[in-house]
């Protein structure tokens, strides 16, 4: 009921099929293009042009005001926005102008959306041909009887193998990659001229992140303009022509991808660049560039160790014997894909599962297989920071009250103890009386520092607690695990699926592969001199700017 | 599903054992509860004894009972002096009308308010959100007086009482319908906005789909899951509310006979009336549940 078959002459007028010599001049031009909610000011004045095969980044943090200009540029600023701009060309034609019919007309068939995490995404109750199909049918792009067959050509184009079979599956049913890839290939179903990706690659696995990007570049390669959005400069670093830095709904910076990357004019771009975790940044504080103290790993005393341990879910080994040790004031690094068994490990370390076989020690005494009543007064000892802070909260409670909970303290003490916890984390005092949800993705991860830290633990087990985080804030969580552990000597089991990360702060690693230790040693030298292929694979993934 | 079926025979099971110990409890002598209020001879008192095989064990009174529920055999109201099976078939099809109206009146009123107002303006919403509210807070047979004033005394438009074509039909589904459409509308249009605000809903709008044909072809259907989870609740309200309908609107059913038996004591028929029920609401919540895997295939794991 929604098929659109235009007029002939508008569809040339948006340049309709990739086939055709692409119209002079830039695809988009917006000037001064302000975006507010409700009187709140998003996007405050930017200006951008893309040409025709030519690929934009624009990088900022969380809301900086890049997902909502990448959704403005498609007429998608949502309920409640008032857009404005001096000028605002679309194909060459004037987009202020445009009612809801025009703008239907764009999107999808001048310019496709790729969003973050095709499982939620693409609908979930639909298969990913249907999803694609329905770009051919709302653009009557191909007849009918031919959609099916453009549909397994499009997942194939994509790469995704055995069309036919994956077609008619839903985004639960494939891996991260291959529905990310589903989600491009709905986008380009119509053969847009421009592809707008916000944070296409954010929360993949490295090796995909860097099959997306690739598929990306070749879309590129292919004539297709892109508009990449992003808070990850290294993530747009080899496949951007111009970068744009976005900084509180203005470009603070703008220029040549390699300029920008090399000689940042603005600060904000040089912080940004300075908070990327590397083998470069070891050593330092990722906020400030200044050195950092180190903890001296204390060989003698070992804290946690775990001995050929295995563990399965159903028939599938999830776990299959891997040891461990880690000793005070050490940072073991564990790195790996999702699927490789770096959360189970992670549970089995505190003991929050039992190994089927293997066990596992916590100062030197029985930690796995012991009764819960056993286990309750060595509990304190080992804490966790989990990768979503808000899922492990109790929403209803303050942060005060969050914070206090795992304390025994008396009541009249108790209080005195949150707030100076709520001060080692950098949190003013106030943070105590509000609630989880009203604070920002760094102050959740804060709060959940703290809390991990009240009952003065030994080990503190690490799950992914950057990954949801922009770099810049991301930057200031591992300073300040830094600082904690070179203050208390707490030993750090530090899970990532991220090399940069491991890089910067572990001491030692493990590289996990379907729940087996592939490789390990000095962090340094796996990472420098990988002997395993996987973990060499694992390193050629990482972006690089 | 093997599991599901064994749960929903064990309901059944629950069901009539539960109601053969409430006869085998209640105060008085077995024979004079099973008569009621009807005639009192000492044939009928015979044949029930021989019947309900009263003069044997209790075990093996119960699994006679049993075993003449597996073959349908109901047994016999002493005051209506007919088979409970006979009573029942004949009463069952106006009552069957009545809900599935009732429930079609519903869906329909509850689908087509909350498509029309899913994230609509604040009026719009606010004014569905208000009548709503008023359909769910106001008892049916307070809707059905309220009916039958208007349509029927005032305006004649249809009949006051009886079940006489389908034009009798309309007021009584409606007073059992509303607070269905009312529950189900409130939890419809939740469920759309909640999906209109999803990820793939901007992914849809970016491919150049209609706000309508967002919801319809992609919003409804998440919006359907808590729908249907509600569908198996208002199972229980349509046959507890066809009861008061039955009464209020004088149509004949099983609301009235099971009204009557319960005031006239004739146990037998009321054992027969909670067993449908039960078998009634074990078969549709089973048909909700495959419903649910149709529309939400992730939930087969």
């Amino acid at each position: 009921m929604t098929t659109y078959a235009g007029p002939p002459s508008v569809r040339e007028g948006l340049g309709g099929s990739g086939h055709r010599p692409p119209p002079p001049g830039p695809l988009l031009a917006v000037e001064d293009l302000r975006v507010s909610f409700g009187g709140a000011d998003v996007v405050r004045g930017l200006s951008l042009s893309i040409a025709p095969g030519e690929c934009v980044a624009i990088v900022g943090e969380s809301g900086s005001g890049k997902s909502v200009t990448a959704r403005t540029l498609l007429g998608l600023a949502g309920p409640g926005s008032t857009v404005r701009a001096s000028a605002f060309g679309v194909s060459g034609r004037d987009a202020l102008a445009f009612g809801p019919a025009d703008w239907r007309r764009l999107r999808g068939r001048f310019a496709g959306l790729v969003l973050q995490d095709a499982l939620v995404s693409l609908d979930p109750l639909r298969t990913i041909g249907a999803e694609i199909a329905e770009v051919l049918s709302v653009h009557d792009v191909v007849p009918r009887a031919r959609r099916e067959e453009r549909v397994l050509e499009l997942l194939e184009a994509v790469g995704v193998p055995d069309p036919a079979a994956r077609a008619g599956q839903r985004p639960h049913q494939l891996s991260g990659g291959l529905r990310q890839r589903a989600l491009i290939a709905s986008a380009i179903a119509a053969d847009p001229q421009l592809i707008i990706a916000d944070e296409p690659t954010t929360a993949l696995d490295v090796t995909v992140q860097a099959q997306i990007l690739r598929l990306l570049a070749g879309r590129k390669a292919a004539g297709t303009a892109l508009l990449l959005i992003s808070h990850d400069l290294a993530v747009v670093a080899s496949i951007a022509d111009r970068i744009l830095v976005m900084k509180d709904g203005q470009i603070v910076e703008e220029g040549p991808a390699r300029e920008v990357l090399t000689t940042p004019a603005h600060d904000y771009t040089n912080a940004l660049l300075a908070a990327v975790p590397s083998a470069a940044s070891r050593g330092t504080r990722l906020t400030t560039g200044a050195p950092r103290t180190r903890p001296t790993p204390n060989p003698s005393a070992q804290v946690l160790a775990g001995t050929a341990l295995a563990r399965s879910y159903g028939s599938r080994r999830v776990v299959d014997n891997v040891s461990f040790t880690l000793h005070e004031g050490e940072t073991l690094g564990i790195v790996g894909e999702s699927g490789s068994g770096k959360t189970t490990l992670a549970r089995l370390a505190l003991a929050l599962l039992d190994p089927d076989s293997g066990r596992i020690s916590l100062h030197q005494r029985q930690w796995s297989h012991l009764r819960e009543r056993a286990r309750r007064p060595l509990r304190p000892r080992i804490q966790l920071i989990s990768q979503n802070p808000l899922d492990s909260f109790d929403p209803r409670h303050t942060v005060g009250r969050l914070v206090a909970e795992p304390l025994r303290l008396p009541r009249a003490r108790r209080r005195a103890r949150v707030l100076d916890l709520l001060d080692r984390v950098g949190l003013p005092p106030e943070t105590a009386a509000r609630h989880p949800r009203e604070l920002s993705g760094g102050q959740r991860q804060r709060v959940a520092v703290a809390r991990a830290l009240g009952p003065r633990p030994d080990v503190l087990v690490c799950d992914e607690p950057v990954s949801a985080l922009d770099v810049s804030i991301q930057a200031q969580v591992l300073d300040l695990l830094a600082d904690l552990q070179a203050e208390y000597g707490t030993a750090l089991v530090f899970i990532s699926h991220d090399l940069g990360v491991v890089h910067h702060l572990a001491d030692r690693v493990l590289v996990m592969k379907d729940g087996r230790v592939v490789e390990e040693g000095d962090v340094r030298e796996v990472f420098t001199r990988p002997r395993h292929p996987y973990t060499r694979a694992l390193v050629a993934s990482v972006p690089r700017m | 599903m093997i599991k599901r079926l064994g749960a929903g025979v064990a309901v059944l099971w629950v069901a009539a054992t539960a109601s053969y110990v409430a006869l085998l409890l209640a105060p008085g002598d077995t024979i004079d509860i099973l008569i009621g209020d009807g005639a009192d001879t000492p044939e009928i008192r015979a044949g029930i004894v021989a019947e309900w095989g009263l003069d044997r064990p209790e075990i093996v009174q119960y699994l006679s009972y049993l075993w003449r529920l597996l073959h349908g055999d109901l047994g016999r109201s002493y005051q209506l002096q007919r088979g409970v099976g006979e009573i029942l078939a004949t009463q069952v099809g106006p009552t069957a009308q009545l809900t599935l109206a009732a429930a079609a009146t519903g869906v329909a009123l509850a689908g087509v308010i909350a498509v029309v107002t899913a994230g609509r303006g604040r009026w719009l919403r606010g004014a569905a959100s208000a009548a709503e509210l008023v359909s769910v807070s106001v008892p049916p047979f307070l809707i059905g007086i309220v009916l039958l004033s208007v349509f029927s005394f005032t305006l004649g438009w249809f009949p006051v009482s009886g079940a006489q074509g389908p034009a009798a039909l309309v007021l009584p589904a409606l007073a059992l319908g509303l607070p269905i459409a009312g529950v189900l509308g409130q939890v419809l249009r939740g469920g759309l906005e909640r999906a209109l605000e999803q990820p793939f809903a901007v992914t849809a709008r970016a491919r150049g789909l209609t706000e309508r044909a967002l919801v319809t072809r992609h919003a409804l259907r998440h919006a359907l899951i808590p729908a249907v989870t509600l569908a198996g609740w208002f199972t229980g309200t349509l046959l507890g509310g066809a009861v008061i309908t039955e009464v209020l609107f004088g149509r004949p059913g099983l609301g009235q006979v099971a009204m009557q038996a319960v005031t006239g004591r004739d146990m037998p028929v009321v054992m027969a009336v909670v067993l449908l029920s039960a078998a009634v609401y074990v078969t549709i919540s089973t048909l909700l549940d495959l419903a649910c895997r149709a529309i939400d295939p992730r939930i087969r794991g």
